[in-house]
């Protein structure tokens, strides 16, 4: 039996290895694979690539890296326009939803225990909806004879149907309804903790109740605002059903470009790359960030 | 009884003067929260450089009173002078009070020096002055070093030091501590009462203290207030709560006692004499008590005011006999629990004079007690 317990895993081992082995069947698999394929060249076949190991005769393996999908994202504007269009609807709709969810997250937090939990509900209750039925309904309220402009129309505030659907504006709708929810439940989640006594120490010092916020709460709750960003920014950034639902179809965002070299273009390749590119732009600033902060923490345990 | 260093300063006495003006006024203070009273009808004066210690239980509203000191609750009826100055309707950011709070409330995020800092930014002083107070009081609380570190790197007695020097960096008119020294440990807390205490006199400040450890309110007050139930019941310095306390329950909360319900047989203006159902001889009591004949009092006698012996006293009051039932070694003294013939278990103290002492009562020895004159404290309620 020792003999046995001493080559199992422990039981700790195996608890951790559960999420390991779940990120490395679906994430870091098909991470390889996408990367493998943005470097082989674009062919009619099936699939429609062609493979990167070749042999040449019995003992002769060619290996063949393609980086002209790479380079092409670099010559053709389009892409980079693309991202970076990208990345500005994606930080302006986190900024919204910063603005109106820290209000939010913060209302809660402040609620008495039983008022809390009907507001926390309610922040998650749009989840019991599909996805894309949500947004297919913002088309319903939007449309130039949808809920919003007859009900203004019927008011007697405009004359004629505002364009509201295929605009920017529907867009940041869109995103800021869909996105608001992973904005405020990490701000609540830092917000509650928040000791009180805090707050009274600070106003003991001479704060006004706005000061004590500036000085204490707010900087107290900068985890949970950086958390709330990163699950805003993140998927926003490569959204690509609220866009072409609700957008101007000449918007360009980088989800919406993936999508056509995919399906229309059928170029798997470049796809790949669009798609190896973004995680680059996304995930190495982030690295660093998070690499500088606890760089920061552990500089303030030496001191 | 640990001594109190204030024995030293006898003269300091301002309460007995009556042209001394209060520094504190609380004028029939009372709050309530919703139907409970946690406050009622509380009236103190508190004078200048004074340490007055609020006690009693938790729940009994001394934090509440501290509170309202602080500026964080606001009375229901009652008003508050501070110097004069009628504070019930100012908000805590405008009052010259600054609080230690028992969870110490060290702003996390930033350094011992910035939270030291902080109050004085908030006052607007100039750069240059903050950095030269901050460093004087972070030199006096004995935490020079530590000015870069931030409170998750400092022990509690440290992070303790930190909210007393932010708090008293703004040189309150009054200084409020909620249970300061209740998160340290012993050896600690005793050393830190005589640290505060040495840091009032520097600087003069009037300090109010919560605190529920009779033997902290003690040690380092000048009067204490004890309360209960939202009322304060008595009000005196530490010696005169232990030796006049004015009713059973001051006697039993501060210090060991021992009460023996009983009724006035001979009532004189110049002594008394009770008889106790517990007791074979009567109590006798040097001193006239405000009491009618046949009623019922309690004669409260301190287990140190106690002596035993072997043989029989030569007087006719003020002794009881007994089988020791259990001792309990505490180095500079012992104590016994003696079982009297009427079940009635009395508790004595007798200090441990000589280092051997073969001849010491022990388990199951009958002994008699006997006590002075002087010694039993009268309370009619």
């Amino acid at each position: 039996m020792r003999w046995l317990a001493r080559r199992l895993p422990s039981g700790r081992t195996l608890v951790t290895s559960v999420p390991y082995l779940w990120l490395l069947v679906f994430f870091l698999i098909p991470f390889v694979i996408v990367l493998k394929i943005s470097f082989s060249e674009a062919a009619i076949a099936m699939p429609p690539y062609q493979p990167l190991l070749h042999w040449a005769s019995d003992k002769l393996l060619q290996v063949h890296l393609n980086l002209g999908n790479f380079a092409f994202l670099v010559e053709d504007n389009l892409y980079w326009r693309s991202y970076l269009n990208s990345i500005f609807v994606a930080g302006v709709s986190t900024l919204l939803c910063l603005l109106i969810g820290y209000p939010m997250a913060y209302a809660m937090a402040r609620s008495s225990p039983s008022t809390r939990n009907i507001l926390l509900l309610l922040a998650v209750l749009p989840f019991f909806t599909s996805f894309l039925l949500r947004v297919y309904a913002w088309i319903g309220l939007l449309k130039n004879n949808g809920l919003v402009n007859n009900a203004l129309m019927a008011l007697g505030l405009i004359d004629q149907p505002i364009q509201m659907l295929q605009t920017d504006f529907a867009v940041y709708i869109g995103m800021v309804y869909s996105y608001l929810p992973f904005m405020i439940l990490p701000l609540y989640a830092n917000l509650e903790k928040l000791d009180l006594t805090l707050l009274e120490a600070a106003a003991d010092l001479g704060c006004r109740p706005w000061q004590a916020f500036m000085k204490v709460t707010l900087p107290l709750s900068l985890p949970g605002v950086i958390a709330g960003c990163l699950l805003v920014f993140i998927p926003a950034v490569g959204e690509f059903v609220i866009p072409s639902l609700l957008g101007d179809p000449g918007m360009l965002m980088i989800g919406k470009v993936l999508w056509t070299e995919f399906f229309n273009n059928r170029d798997w390749p470049v796809a790949s790359a669009v798609a190896i590119a973004l995680l680059l732009f996304l995930v190495l600033p982030i690295m660093y960030l998070d690499r500088a902060q606890s760089r920061a923490n552990e500089d303030g345990e030496h001191n | 009884m640990a001594t109190s260093p204030r024995a030293t300063q006898q003269k300091f006495q301002p309460w007995t003067d009556p042209d001394a003006k209060p520094y504190v006024r609380i004028d029939k203070v009372t709050k309530k929260f919703g139907d409970f009273i946690a406050v009622d009808d509380v009236s103190l004066d508190i004078y200048q450089k004074e340490i007055f210690c609020l006690l009693g239980a938790s729940g009994c509203g001394k934090t509440t009173l501290l509170r309202m000191l602080a500026g964080f609750e606001k009375p229901t009826t009652g008003r508050i002078f501070i110097d004069g100055v009628d504070m019930t309707a100012i908000p805590p950011y405008e009052r010259p009070v600054n609080m230690m709070f028992q969870s110490y409330a060290v702003f996390p995020h930033m350094t011992v020096e910035q939270n030291v800092a902080f109050g004085l930014k908030q006052e607007g002083l100039a750069r240059a002055e903050i950095a030269k107070r901050v460093a004087e009081m972070l030199e006096l609380v004995r935490l020079g070093q530590f000015g870069k570190r931030k409170p998750h790197q400092l022990s509690g007695g440290q992070r303790q030091r930190v909210a007393l020097a932010r708090a008293l960096v703004k040189k309150p008119k009054l200084l409020l501590l909620d249970e300061p020294l209740a998160a340290l440990d012993k050896k600690l807390r005793e050393h830190t009462q005589f640290e505060l205490i040495n840091i009032q006199e520097t600087l003069g400040v009037t300090f109010v203290v919560v605190t529920h450890d009779q033997e902290e309110a003690m040690t380092l007050s000048t009067r204490v207030g004890l309360m209960n139930h939202g009322e304060i019941i008595q009000v005196g310095t530490p010696s005169e709560m232990y030796e006049y306390p004015n009713s059973r329950f001051v006697a039993e909360f501060i210090g060991s006692v021992n009460t023996f319900e009983g009724k006035l047989i001979e009532d004189e203006p110049s002594y008394v004499r009770i008889h106790s159902d517990a007791l074979e001889a009567p109590i006798y009591v040097d001193h006239g008590v405000s009491s009618a004949p046949g009623a019922t009092v309690w004669a409260a006698v301190r287990p140190e005011k106690i002596q035993l012996s072997r043989d029989k006293p030569a007087d006719a009051d003020n002794w009881a006999y007994g089988v020791v039932q259990d001792i309990a070694y505490m180095g500079d003294v012992s104590i016994y629990l003696v079982r009297l013939d009427s079940g009635k278990v009395v508790r004595v103290t007798q200090p441990n004079v000589y280092r051997h002492a073969d001849d010491n009562f022990t388990w199951d020895e009958r002994v008699y007690l006997r006590w002075h004159a002087s010694s039993p404290v009268v309370v009619t309620k």
